[in-house]
């Protein structure tokens, strides 16, 4: 048999971390990343990594940090996931430890932690507040190891437009386009582990990089892998509005004493502290973004009336502040010209990070065989709610377990991907260089930027915070009119050197169907849980739906259908989520 | 929406791909505040029609995270090498003039290539040697102020400005450029990456290596990240020195 390969798509933390696990197993990769993989979104990553060191004597344990995880995801995680995920993550930071990750230290040269929201333990290590860039670099680093040896072939620049899929509905490679030279081409592969990040510009503007559309999610969706808990979507609660992008202020600023305030009656009010003496500002994000979007838009107590209240970090020590929050308070500066050292942010949520994604089983298989999916674009860590510094733990994670279980995958074949006739990979280029003939011939009347951007403000003012079912009927609605002006786009270049317009033309079709999977999976929940509340539901319904989503794409309609399944609760039973009380993560 | 303050006024360098002749084409976009360069982009994205009101080809550029970390967005501001996302609006001078780093191969108006940054990043052999991601409990203590230098290195995006602004980096000289030799330093810091510190410093002795460097101090200047390049660069010098006396009396 030939040498078999496994190719991975997205060069972000998960898919680094799936292609060292591949490597070190024996087989090569073909790494496909639409930006060199330094520059993926896990950079923008910055409070910290969650893992149960137990190095501050305050007795902590991964299986406190399991409490802590299925309780801040309003019990909708399966256990044994997150138990897998909660065991290994002291592993996890001491091999980045031993990469060179510059954590920052205590006196004695240990790795510090601090604490992060929804735990009242210090469990996260951090490198400053650029702790997502500095684990980034370690498996770049890593990875590029493996190149110099000749073990991945990077093809960095390169957008994913299809899986390979043969007569029996296994994935056996990707279809993928060079942006520099537009040339399409096969990579033929044994088993395709995707880790394609997160679909936040489904909502226009968010906490996320550009190129976190969701396009390639959005594509495979189209090719049959079903969507599950889509309609969880994380609203960060610290985040600086911007004419292009809400810039993320870390939950890790909280973590080293921030206060969230605004004034009520002439006097600066903590309302978080108020209503949540334990927990303080470090309640869950669901939780504080709803309180800070209540004090702003009902009450109308936001600062100067507008959707705002203040992030403060201005009674801490300047050393200290640079030591620990140095990037963030740098980025605040640069962009708001203020000083966050000396006066207080000023903060409102922002649509940040996708719970849902890509359905995976315990071992990241997705529905199509020989597809396995990981990090941010796969659904199984974070039930209907992500504790902070969860993030780039489930990324790694997920691909610690994706790369060895594709290559047990592979291994297994009873026919290896090389042996197949060439034409099922003819079959697919054919239809992708139809496609792309498509939308290269689009001279209708709409611009595809305009249109995402309307298409954003349409989701963020309905399918975030607050969510009323009239209002999502209308966005369902809504989007297929989108669907509609779709057609009518007009391409406006025509070059053959990097001619974005097409993948992103490309890439908006997929994100018009997640869109619709997200809008009509709120709709149908009719309940409150973690990201997801509904006023004309406020409690959660664990007898109607303790259930995982399940989007499936019917191709003939056009709309999803939606299944449920059970959630595995093995471990711990679900019990009501209470914040303002004591020790709420403990049993 | 012509009158003074209400637009933006861009004059970009164009290119419309690898081989192709350079231009200078101008545009007009609507001004709101806080925007920066990226965003004036994005304009001209929605709307291509350039200032005399003729349809024109979308311009491309690179930008991902806009919050200066993924050092992506690359370029000539008023012939300054900037971060497109963080160079704002009100602070520049109009009109404004954009153009692609000089230093690299232009693909398309805006977009260089900048893969001889990553390639430089292999040869220097930046990583830490591991024997693998197997469970081997933690690295080696660290000692705080030392984990604070090497912090300052690890912050280096990739991005190329300092390439850009050092004299000695272009097409008549084989230097590697300030980012990649800087992080040298980074690993040889690291109590497991000194283990690999002679094959470093063999690397960066060899022609295009730190003799290259001319102490213009241009590139700690225009470093976004502000990485100490120079000192760096400085102790560097300093290491190779005495690694070569080193080599030659215990090894020579």
């Amino acid at each position: 048999m030939a040498q078999q390969k496994i190719v991975v798509v997205g060069g972000g933390l998960a898919g680094l971390m799936a292609t060292i696990k591949v490597v070190e197993m024996g087989m090569d990769v073909d790494l496909l990343s639409l930006v060199p993989v330094k520059r993926s979104h896990s950079a923008c990553a910055q409070g910290g990594i969650n893992g149960a060191l137990n190095t501050k004597g305050e007795d902590d344990s991964p299986e406190r940090h399991f409490q802590d995880t299925i309780y801040g995801g309003d019990f909708l995680a399966n256990q044994k996931q997150v138990w897998g995920m909660c065991e290994t993550a002291p592993h996890i930071i001491n091999m980045f430890d031993r990469m060179g990750v510059m954590f920052n230290r205590t006196p004695e040269g240990l790795l510090d932690l601090r604490r992060f929201g929804g735990t009242q333990h210090r469990r996260t290590a951090f490198s400053g507040a650029t702790t997502g860039q500095q684990l980034l670099y370690a498996l770049d680093e890593q990875v590029r190891k493996y190149e110099a040896e000749g073990k991945v072939q990077k093809f960095e620049g390169w957008d994913f437009v299809s899986a390979i899929l043969d007569e029996d509905g296994v994935c056996r490679g990707v279809t993928g386009q060079e942006l520099l030279s537009m040339n399409m081409r096969a990579f033929k592969g044994d088993a395709v582990i995707m880790a394609s990040g997160g679909p936040g510009m489904i909502f226009g503007r968010s906490t996320n990089s550009l190129i976190n559309t969701g396009a390639a999610v959005g594509k495979l969706y189209r090719q049959g892998a079903s969507y599950a808990n889509g309609e969880f979507i994380q609203i960060h609660p610290t985040a600086v509005p911007g004419d292009d992008k809400l810039r993320l202020m870390s939950e890790s600023a909280r973590g080293e004493g921030a206060r969230v305030w605004t004034y009520k009656d002439g006097k600066p009010w903590y309302f978080l502290e108020e209503k949540y003496p334990a927990f303080g500002n470090l309640v869950p994000r669901d939780i504080a973004t709803r309180e800070i979007f209540d004090v702003c838009v009902n009450q109308k107590l936001g600062v100067n009336n507008e959707n705002m209240v203040y992030l403060d970090v201005s009674h801490i020590d300047t050393d200290y502040l640079n030591v620990r929050l140095g990037g963030i308070l740098e980025i605040y500066q640069k962009f708001m010209g203020d000083d966050p050292r000396k006066v207080p942010m000023k903060i409102f949520p922002g649509v940040h990070y996708s719970m849902g994604g890509i359905w995976v089983d315990n071992q990241q298989h997705t529905s199509i065989p020989g597809l396995f999916a990981a990090g941010e674009c796969d659904y199984s860590q974070h039930g209907a709610n992500r504790l902070g510094a969860n993030s780039l733990l489930s990324a790694v994670y997920g691909g610690m377990v994706a790369g060895p279980e594709a290559v047990r995958y592979a291994k297994g074949l009873t026919e290896s991907t090389n042996g197949l006739s060439e034409k099922i990979f003819d079959d697919q280029l054919k239809v992708d260089e139809e496609e792309i003939s498509g939308i290269l011939s689009m001279n209708g009347e709409e611009n595809a930027y305009k249109l995402h951007q309307e298409m954003g403000q349409v989701m963020t003012e309905n399918v975030t915070v607050v969510r009323e079912n009239n209002n999502l009927k209308r966005t369902d609605e809504v989007l297929n009119d989108f669907m509609e002006r779709y057609k009518q786009i007009n391409i406006q270049d025509s070059l053959k050197w990097h001619n974005h317009a097409v993948s992103f033309v490309r890439g908006l079709e997929g994100m018009m169907d997640l869109a619709k999977a997200i809008t009509q999976g709120a709709y149908l929940r009719n309940e409150s849980r973690g990201a997801h509340y509904k006023p004309e539901f406020p409690d959660r319904n664990d007898e109607d739906w303790l259930k995982t989503t399940m989007a499936s794409f019917d191709a003939s309609s056009r709309e999803p259908q939606f299944s449920y399944e059970d959630v595995d609760t093995s471990m711990i039973t679900p019990r009501k989520r209470d914040y303002t009380g004591g020790k709420a993560g403990a049993k | 929406m012509t009158e003074n303050g209400k637009t933006v006024h861009l004059i970009i360098k164009r290119q419309d791909g690898p081989n192709s002749e350079s231009y200078v084409e101008e545009f007009e976009v609507n001004y709101r505040p806080s925007m920066n360069i990226v965003s004036a982009l994005m304009e001209i994205r929605k709307n291509p029609v350039n200032k005399k009101g003729v349809e024109t080809l979308p311009v491309q550029w690179e930008s991902i995270c806009l919050e200066e970390v993924c050092g992506a967005c690359s370029l000539l501001v008023n012939g300054e090498p900037r971060q497109a996302c963080s160079t704002l609006v009100d602070q520049l001078e109009q009109p404004i003039h954009l153009a692609p780093l000089n230093t690299f191969e232009v693909e398309r108006d805006l977009i260089v290539d900048r893969k001889r940054m990553f390639e430089a990043l292999m040869k220097v052999k930046a990583w830490v040697e591991i024997d693998g991601t197997q469970d081997l409990g933690p690295g080696p203590r660290l000692n705080e102020r030392e984990r604070q230098f090497a912090y300052e290195l690890s912050k280096c995006m990739t991005c190329g400005l300092c390439f850009e602004a050092c004299p000695n980096v272009n097409d008549k000289s084989t230097f590697m450029g300030p980012a990649p030799i800087a992080q040298v330093k980074l690993f040889n810091t690291h109590s497991t990456g000194k283990m690999q510190e002679p094959m470093r410093l063999d690397e960066i002795m060899k022609e295009g290596g730190i003799t290259s460097c001319g102490n213009s101090g241009n590139c700690v200047e225009v470093c976004p990240k502000e990485v100490p390049l120079t000192k760096t660069l400085g102790y560097l010098n300093r290491d190779t020195t005495l690694y070569s006396f080193k080599r030659f009396f215990y090894d020579g």
